[in-house]
């Protein structure tokens, strides 16, 4: 408990720090968002500016920020007069994790058996196919076998929709997209952890005992093996829930990948430092709970003891 | 409001295009197309871009003004001959001085939930845009009432009230309007979203009612039933219309897909009816396919080149005139935009009505200058640059997309070939960055898009008067801003149109822009769909009058 809690208060620095950071790089990004090839008369730049607080000095609209951002307010979008920034975090984020945890899901499945599988049949067909898989996996792009996918299965066979969100079957190729590149990430964790733990005594042991192979595997092999994937999904999970602008782009899919790109090209300043909180948020929260997995797995862990805090 | 065309194009567009589309022809039927009803009517477009917003007030994109447009109504529409109509204006007085206007009402206008449109919702609505702490950025297009600007102008503390604005409900059914100067394009404006009604009631009391579909009142022929965020805007025929005996369509929906090949992927699986921003590598074989429903409009907008004439070497006219004559337009527009531009010797593009309405202001105008690789060398040795010799190096600035890229990498190839000028680069810069080079005039040559919002060359000419925010090439004349203002000024609309062309040739003469083309809106629409009206501005589309015949 008391990690935890040191984890929290650490972590709230953290973040104070990032947003503090990105709000004055942020400023310095030359172009405002009100900036148009139609150059609008000072008139109404002034008031548009006044409208969102921009005519203020950048220290009072910091402080202005920071105490809406303690109420839970993330403000308007300066972009989009219909939408705030919790708003379309409320919007995008079901949507985004909808993809996100199915994709993770099927990574971390299909990607621990390839490379259980490579293991433990090292140098046989099982083990080539796995590192097939994960070569292709890690050199060709999401969004290539995207469009690849849209060719096969919402055109020539029907199976799915090409795009738009509407119902279970239009996540299935999000959801493969998304997943390629951890699965194959996965395996190769994988592979070398259950290499490394195949080779331990204790494996030996339970061997001689006479124990079967898959009782083995189960029961010793995938725990002790399942550290360096762990600490790779808490990360990648992270980043898959954010969203991903490419994704999204090609299914047309109302996510929330799309505002992390489009609110820096359109200097909406309330949206970028918004999702800046929330990826951020959802970043620490995800590596305490790796860190904690990963303690329950592994009796070796003790964060109590440790004396590295923030670590 | 256009750009030179923004979308960028990734390898994505590129690639699901060559494993998608290229292999699937237009006349493959969706399971959608062949289940649809026959009797139903209903237009399915893809809009592109999530509007920003559907208040009337406050729309500037076209996603926004082509919604706006469906479900809203001013006091004039532009009917399918592109003729301005009464709309919620039966009638309406013009003064003889030309800067008192008297609208009319119509008696059996009303909002969707049954009330009558009035005068004082119109009062109210276009007080509401230049009221500064409603920070419309498209306020100034009611600049042309009196003292709208001063009003909105939040500097100005002699007119602080609404009540000084040039803008008056007498009674229920009469609005009369104060002009500040005659501007004879004034009712081609009414038509326009920015001066649209807002039902007075609702707004006061809700100030986000345009946010939801179930407080959104509309007085227009379609009516908002659903508005998915990034996915699409369902609308259905608003049986409280006036005119609701011509509004044929039960349903018309606005998809929401921003990647083109995707969306382009849909129309080809009959999921969409009409498609916008076809990826410019598709445009052959659409053309060459003869049921793929391509089509192309006239679109008000030209795309150039914007010297700054305060910087060397383009403070030499003789250079710039060099730089003109020296390109092959028609190669650039079949090369390279492929979507049947018009090559541009002039700068006001066609479309635009001369002293006679009927007559275009470009036709009557002519050409300016011509192509002649021959007199372009001779501009260009009498400026001291003999076949491009010690010609200086000058960065041609672009906003970064592929196709600007293409159409810069071209013209620089021509100047190279025609002039041997071999000192120019190319500068893409991303789009924000770009416009804040080119309004503190850092740039040497920028390339530029011009778009009109309303339909006259005044759209064009007014930005290059000497002290004019968006003249960024340093372009200052004296004649050039007498004429601009006598064209602004008088109520004659032969003197008006004449001082039009005269300023025209002045910067044509002068040159401190160099027009590339005029460009042209390439889009899809399949063959049933009927009455389209294709704007060359504002909406992307007009669909009072739309019906499927099947």
């Amino acid at each position: 408990m008391r990690y935890v809690l040191r984890k929290i208060i650490s972590s709230s620095i953290t973040l104070f720090v990032i947003v503090s950071l990105t709000f004055v790089l942020m400023h310095l990004i030359p172009g405002g968002p009100f900036d148009s090839e139609r150059k609008l008369p000072d008139s109404i730049v002034k008031n548009l500016n006044a409208r969102y607080n921009l005519d203020k000095p950048l220290r009072e609209q910091y402080i202005i920020y920071i105490k809406n951002v303690l109420t839970g307010d993330l403000g308007p979008s300066i972009k989009y007069e219909n939408k705030t920034v919790n708003s379309i975090i409320k919007e995008g984020f079901p949507v985004t994790a909808a993809i996100g945890v199915a994709a993770i899901f099927l990574a971390v499945f299909v990607g621990s058996l390839l490379g259980v599988a490579a293991a433990i049949y090292r140098q046989r067909w099982p083990d080539y196919a796995a590192s097939i898989i994960s070569t292709l996996g890690i050199s060709v792009p999401g969004f290539i076998l995207a469009g690849f996918l849209v060719y096969l299965f919402a055109f020539r066979l029907g199976w799915f929709p090409p795009a738009l969100w509407d119902g279970p079957k239009s996540m299935a190729l999000p959801v493969l997209s998304l997943a390629w590149f951890p699965t194959a990430i996965i395996a190769r964790l994988m592979k070398s952890s259950v290499l490394e733990v195949l080779n331990q005594e204790y494996i030996k042991t339970a061997r001689a005992k006479g124990l079967p192979m898959s009782y083995i595997v189960i029961q010793h092999v995938l725990r002790n093996a399942a550290a360096p994937m762990i600490s790779y999904v808490g990360p990648a999970l992270a980043t898959i829930l954010t969203g991903s602008f490419v994704i999204e782009n090609i299914f047309a899919l109302p996510g929330l990948g799309k505002w992390f790109v489009l609110s820096i090209s359109n200097r909406d300043y309330t949206v970028i430092l918004g999702l800046t909180i929330f990826y951020s948020t959802l970043l620490i929260v995800l590596n305490i709970l790796v860190d904690l997995v990963l303690a329950v797995l592994d009796p070796r862990i003790r964060y109590t003891k440790a004396k590295g805090a923030g670590l | 409001m256009i750009s030179m065309r923004k979308a960028s194009k990734i390898l994505v567009c590129l690639f699901i295009m060559v494993f998608a589309v290229s292999g699937c022809g237009g006349a493959k039927k969706g399971p959608e197309g062949d289940a649809r009803s026959q009797t139903k009517q209903v237009v399915n477009m893809n809009l592109s871009a999530e509007p920003e917003t559907i208040d009337p007030g406050r729309a500037k994109g076209q996603p926004d003004l082509t919604v706006v447009n469906a479900i809203m109504e001013g006091l004039t529409r532009y009917n399918l001959k592109c003729e301005l109509e009464p709309a919620m204006a039966e009638r309406w007085e013009i003064s003889d001085d030309g800067r008192t206007y008297k609208f009319f009402i119509r008696k059996d206008a009303r909002w969707s939930n049954g009330d009558p449109v009035t005068a004082y919702d119109f009062e109210y609505a276009w007080k509401r845009v230049l009221d500064p702490e409603y920070a419309s950025s498209y306020a100034y297009q009611l600049y042309y009432i009196e003292n709208a600007y001063e009003y909105n102008d939040p500097d100005n503390l002699e007119v602080t009230s609404p009540d000084m604005v040039g803008v008056k409900a007498i009674d229920a059914s009469t609005l009369e309007v104060t002009l500040a100067v005659p501007a004879l394009h004034f009712l081609g404006l009414t038509a326009f979203p920015t001066y649209f009604p807002v039902h007075k009631a609702t707004v006061e009391d809700n100030p986000s009612w345009d946010i939801l579909a179930d407080t959104y009142i509309n007085n227009g022929p379609f009516k908002l039933v659903r508005w998915e965020p990034f996915q699409k805007i369902v609308c259905v025929k608003n049986e409280a219309y006036w005119d609701r005996e011509q509004v044929n369509l039960d349903e018309l929906i606005f998809s929401i897909v921003s990647e083109e090949s995707t969306a382009l992927a849909l129309y080809e699986r009959n999921d969409f009816d009409i498609v916008y921003n076809i990826p410019s590598q598709e445009l052959e074989r659409l053309k060459a396919a003869p049921d793929s429903g391509l089509k192309i409009a006239d679109e008000l907008a030209v795309a150039l080149y914007i010297f700054n004439i305060t910087k060397e070497p383009f403070d030499d006219v003789r250079v710039r005139k060099a730089l003109a004559a020296a390109l092959d337009r028609q190669a650039l527009a079949d090369y390279v935009t492929r979507g049947g531009e018009r090559p541009a010797y002039a700068y006001v593009p066609y479309g635009l009505p001369d002293v006679n309405p009927w007559d275009d202001f470009r036709k009557m105008g002519g050409d300016y200058f011509a192509e002649s690789i021959e007199e372009a060398r001779f501009w260009l040795s009498e400026a001291g640059y003999p076949d491009g010799k010690g010609f200086p190096e000058v960065e041609l600035l672009i906003n970064e997309s592929q196709d600007n890229l293409r159409m810069a990498q071209a013209v620089q190839e021509m100047w190279k070939q025609n002039l041997g000028i071999q000192s120019v680069t190319i500068r893409p810069l991303e789009w924000r960055m770009y416009l804040g080079t080119i309004f503190t005039m850092e740039h040497q040559i920028a390339g530029a898009g011009w778009g009109a919002d309303y339909l006259d060359p005044m759209a064009f000419l007014d930005v290059y008067v000497s002290f004019g925010g968006n003249n960024v090439s340093g372009f200052k004349n004296e004649t050039y801003d007498e004429l601009i203002a006598l064209a602004n000024s008088t109520s004659d609309p032969q003197v008006r149109i004449g001082a039009m062309h005269q300023a025209e040739q002045i910067l044509m003469d002068e040159m401190p822009i160099l027009p590339l083309i005029f460009y042209t809106k390439p889009y899809l629409m399949k063959d049933h769909v009927k009455n389209v009206r294709v704007p060359s501005f504002g909406p992307q589309m007009e669909f009072k009058w739309a019906y499927i015949d099947r």
